[in-house]
Order: C-alpha cells, then structure tokens, then sequence
C-alpha cells in the first residue's frame, strides 16, 4: 500500500471565516470562565468593548477582537494570506515536523498563566506577567511579509508593539550588546522536540540595535485575534527581514547579554544558518537559491516570485549593515 | 496461481501505485494542493519514489525465504516502473516549478548542491533499467548482463535515500523509516542466501 502524506483538508470541512472566529471566540469564552469572573462578567453583559481593554481588571483576552491601531509600516498592495493557512501551515518543531503538525499538536501548550523573564544585563531583573504586557502599549495591527529560509513566504497582518517599547521599561546596562530570546521548553509537553533533536530551548537572538529597530515587533495576535498557539501563543517575536526562524515562538524569557548568544538552527547547521540571517536573495542557502520563493496560498503556476533584499525592507533597515560583508554574515 | 487471482492481484497493485498520482491530479483540478502546491507535489511524488523502488527491492528477499512466493516476481517489473514514473514526475516538477526551465539554474544547482547532484544521479541510475525492462530487452541482452546492469538499482536507491536526508534540515529524521526498510531489505540478501547456502550443504543423515 502506499502511504501519503496526510492530505490536506477538505475545503468542505473548513470552518467558514466567520464561524471560524465564532468557534475561537466560544473556546476563549469558556477558558475565561474558568479563569477569571471579571471576563465571564463582561462576556454575559456584553460590555463595551472599548471598555474591557481599558478596563485593567479585565483581561485583554475577554473580548472578541483585539482593539488596535493602523500602523504606518504595513506593507501595502499585497493580499493577505488566508488565516486557514496562517494558522495550518507552521514551522514549529516542538510540536511536529510537519508544517499541518503545529496546528493539530499545540493543544496542550499551557497559555495561561505565563510569565516573561526579564534578566541579564537589566538594572533590575524583573518576572513580568503576561496579562500586564498585553497592556504595556496600545496594540498595533502590522501587515509583514514573512519569508522562510525554506523559500516560502506569506502576508500576515500581525498584532503587537514595537520590542523597543518593552526594553526601555528594562533598563538595559550599557554593557547589554545583544538580546536572547528563550522559547518555552518542555519535552512533556513539545513530545516531538526530541523528533527533530531539539534538547534545549529553542534560543534566537537579536543585535540591539536590531531589537530596538521599530519594525521587530512584540507580537501577541493576528488576524484581529490572539496568537493561535501554533503561531506561537502567547507572546513572540516577529522580525520581518529576517528568515522566519529569527522570530522566536512563545517566549518564556528575554536575557540582555553582551556577547552574541547562541541561537538553535546555527547550532543545528552552522553554514546554513548563520546569526543575521537577513533576507537576502545574493546569498544562497548551501542547498537551494534564495533569489525566489514561493508564496503560500496561491495557485502552482502562480506561487514563485522574486525575493527582495532584507525583504522589501531594505529602506528601513538595510543601514544597521553598513560595511558589513552579507556574505560572510548570512 | 491462477490467471484470475493474477489479474486481480495485478488490477490491484495499479490500482494502488496510480492512487498518489490521481490523488495529485484530482488536487490540481480542484485547486486543493494545499497552501504549498509546490511542496506537496515534489513531496509526494519523491517520496513514492522511493517507496516505490524499495517495495520493488523486497520481492527477492521475500522469495528467498520461501519458494511458495516464487510468483511475487510478476509485480517486481511493474513496481520498479511505477518507481521510475514518479521519479520521472518528481524531475518534472523540479525542471518546472524549480529550475524555471532555466538551465543556468540547473548548472549552479548540479556543481553546487549536493542533494541535487545525489537525486540526479539516482534519476540517471534509473533510466537504463527502466528503458531495459521490456521483455524483449532481456531476451537481447542475455538474463546474465541483464541481471548485472539492474544491479544499478541498489545503487539508485541508495542515491535516493541520500538525496532525502541531504534535503531535509539538520536534526530531522523524516527520512529513518524508508531508512530503515532499505537497510534491512539490502542485509538480507547476503543471509539469506548464506543461510540457505548451509541448508543446502548439510550433510544428509541417514
């Protein structure tokens, strides 16, 4: 017998947009019940939306869509790809190395309650609560292109404020060159870590002044909601001109350091991927070209298209890498 | 075995090595390939390639273990060409959707990529026997040299396997189990026949 690859969905069985975030809201509404009285409160009386965000006894999570603001650095002109695809087509090894995995495996990562570790080289090295990050900054919805060093790449219209925000709340130290960023570990719950030798926390890192750059952004939703889990729930980072492994997923904790960290897929296959990791269509990943790629969701004829410098991003950042060699730092 | 349950057995293994293939086109038409059509098609065709070909590599150790399965034979033909078949649409695809038909692409990927260089050489190892598999083909090259240019098979399938552990990202090991089976079908040719060799030998006692 020949054994495929699970295919994918039906389109028939695919929960239509709006029943889609019907069914995500319901989820959320029970999660909250059990969590908290204030959002079972606001829930039933149907509370002012605008209210239950300003409201710090309610958790941000209480209601159906994030309040945010437009941000002037979303990429324009491109479609969006579908929140069906977002949500099943994940790089996240912990939970399965198949990209329909995450989506069906993330079940069980415990979102509530969750902490981010503040710690290195800070003047006080502080636990903060999830709940009070949410609240930290009015959230901002940002459409980013995001390009995998696999060669495939969507739009994502991502929710958040700008990582900058959050580290001058922590008094880096001078000596503070670089920032970690450490993932959530358990191999009791993450039972595929192991598959795709992962022993450790998944650990990536950022120059400083590529964290405080206003692009790399603290994320905690997408598509109007809350991050899914397997887009790396509750809190991630997302640097758009950067591979997709650069934004680390579900971020347990955030450590100043003043030498270069050790980041996991460089560890994994140090010619493969390199520190910087910078879209970059001139430098070729030892097994394939970069000079293109293939975005998610379209038809097969109509996938490739060319890959941009830093990801069409190279206005706002490509000046952080003068004088750099990109080809000695991929 | 009678020509009935042939037919069947036959009508059946068809039916069974055509089902990837017509699961791709029904997928195509109905534009269901999924949120990477591209993936999913170099995908399931490489990888029934390689499934392919090592169920076609079975049929020998199975019939040295008993001679009641001398008729598996029948199939060895039609498996080894299925494999060649999605072989033949897995380089499609690449040439297609890959390369863009762009033949300076292919030149870096050939000098440059070694997974590449493994997957064309294993393609390149399967089109002698597959343009050799006619009956008429054996009966012109003599059973003996033909055995020995199939011989290239092994060969083939090891390529293959390289070319999909080279592909996949460090640390993963999608590729063990088709591993595995390659593995243990290449170690039980020598024992079996080692085996068999002693049972032959063995001094008859009265």
């Amino acid at each position: 017998m020949l054994i495929r690859k699970p295919s994918d969905i039906p389109s028939s069985e695919i929960t239509p947009y709006e029943n889609y975030k019907e069914y995500f809201t319901r989820r959320r509404f029970l999660r909250n019940a059990l969590a908290g009285t204030a959002a079972v409160g606001a829930a039933i009386t149907g509370a002012n939306r605008l209210a239950d965000v300003f409201d710090p006894s309610i958790s941000a999570l209480a209601d159906t869509k994030l309040q945010t603001v437009k941000s002037p650095l979303s990429v324009t002109g491109e479609p969006l790809t579908s929140l069906q695809d977002v949500t099943h087509y994940n790089n996240y090894y912990e939970f399965g190395p198949r990209k329909n995995e995450p989506s069906e495996n993330t079940g069980t990562l415990p979102t509530r309650p969750w902490t981010v570790k503040i710690e290195g080289k800070v003047k006080q090295p502080k636990t903060l609560d999830i709940d009070a990050l949410l609240k930290l900054r009015p959230l901002e919805e940002r459409v980013y292109r995001l390009r995998c060093v696999e060669a495939w790449s969507m739009v994502i219209p991502w929710i958040g404020y700008s990582l900058s925000e959050l580290i001058k709340e922590c008094d880096p130290l001078p000596s503070a060159k670089y920032v970690q960023f450490l993932s959530y570990y358990d191999p009791k719950v993450e039972k595929w870590a192991s598959e795709a030798s992962f022993y450790s926390a998944y650990s990536e890192g950022l120059r400083m002044d590529e964290a405080m750059h206003p692009l790399t952004l603290l994320t905690i939703g997408l598509y109007g909601d809350v991050l899914p889990n397997q887009n790396g729930a509750p809190i991630r980072i997302v640097v758009p001109w950067k591979y997709g492994f650069k934004s680390a997923k579900s971020i347990v904790a955030i450590r100043f350091v003043d030498k270069q960290p050790p980041t996991t897929w460089n560890q994994m296959g140090p010619s493969e991927y390199g520190f910087y990791s910078n879209v970059n269509p001139n430098v070729d990943h030892p097994r394939w070209s970069q000079k293109t790629e293939r975005r998610i969701g379209l038809p097969l004829f109509q996938q490739r298209r060319t890959t941009l410098m830093f990801n069409g991003y190279a206005d706002q950042v490509a000046s952080m890498y003068n004088g750099m060699d990109l080809k000695k730092n991929y | 075995m009678n020509r009935t349950t042939l037919i069947t057995l036959k009508t059946l293994t068809w039916i069974a090595c055509l089902w990837p293939f017509a699961l791709l086109v029904y997928e195509f038409v109905t534009n269901t390939l999924g949120p990477d059509p591209t993936a999913n098609i170099t995908l399931t065709t490489g990888y029934n390639t390689l499934l392919l070909l090592i169920l076609s590599l079975a049929i020998t150790p199975l019939r040295l273990l008993s001679p009641r399965l001398s008729w598996l034979i029948k199939f060895r033909r039609l498996l080894g060409l299925f494999a060649f078949f999605y072989a033949s649409l897995h380089l499609a695809t690449y040439i297609a959707l890959y390369m863009n038909f762009d033949l300076s692409v292919f030149k870096t990927d050939i000098t440059k990529r070694r997974f590449i260089i493994a997957g064309f050489l294993a393609y390149t190892l399967l089109v002698p026997l597959a343009a050799t598999s006619t009956t008429w083909a054996i009966r012109k090259l003599g059973g003996k040299r033909w055995n020995q240019l199939h011989k290239l098979v092994y060969f083939a399938a090891i390529s293959g396997i390289v070319h999909y552990w080279w592909q996949v990202k460090p640390g993963v090991k999608s590729p063990m189990n088709l591993t595995i089976g390659l593995f243990v079908l290449l170690a039980a040719r020598p024992i079996f026949k080692y085996v068999q060799k002693r049972i032959a030998h063995r001094p008859v006692t009265v």
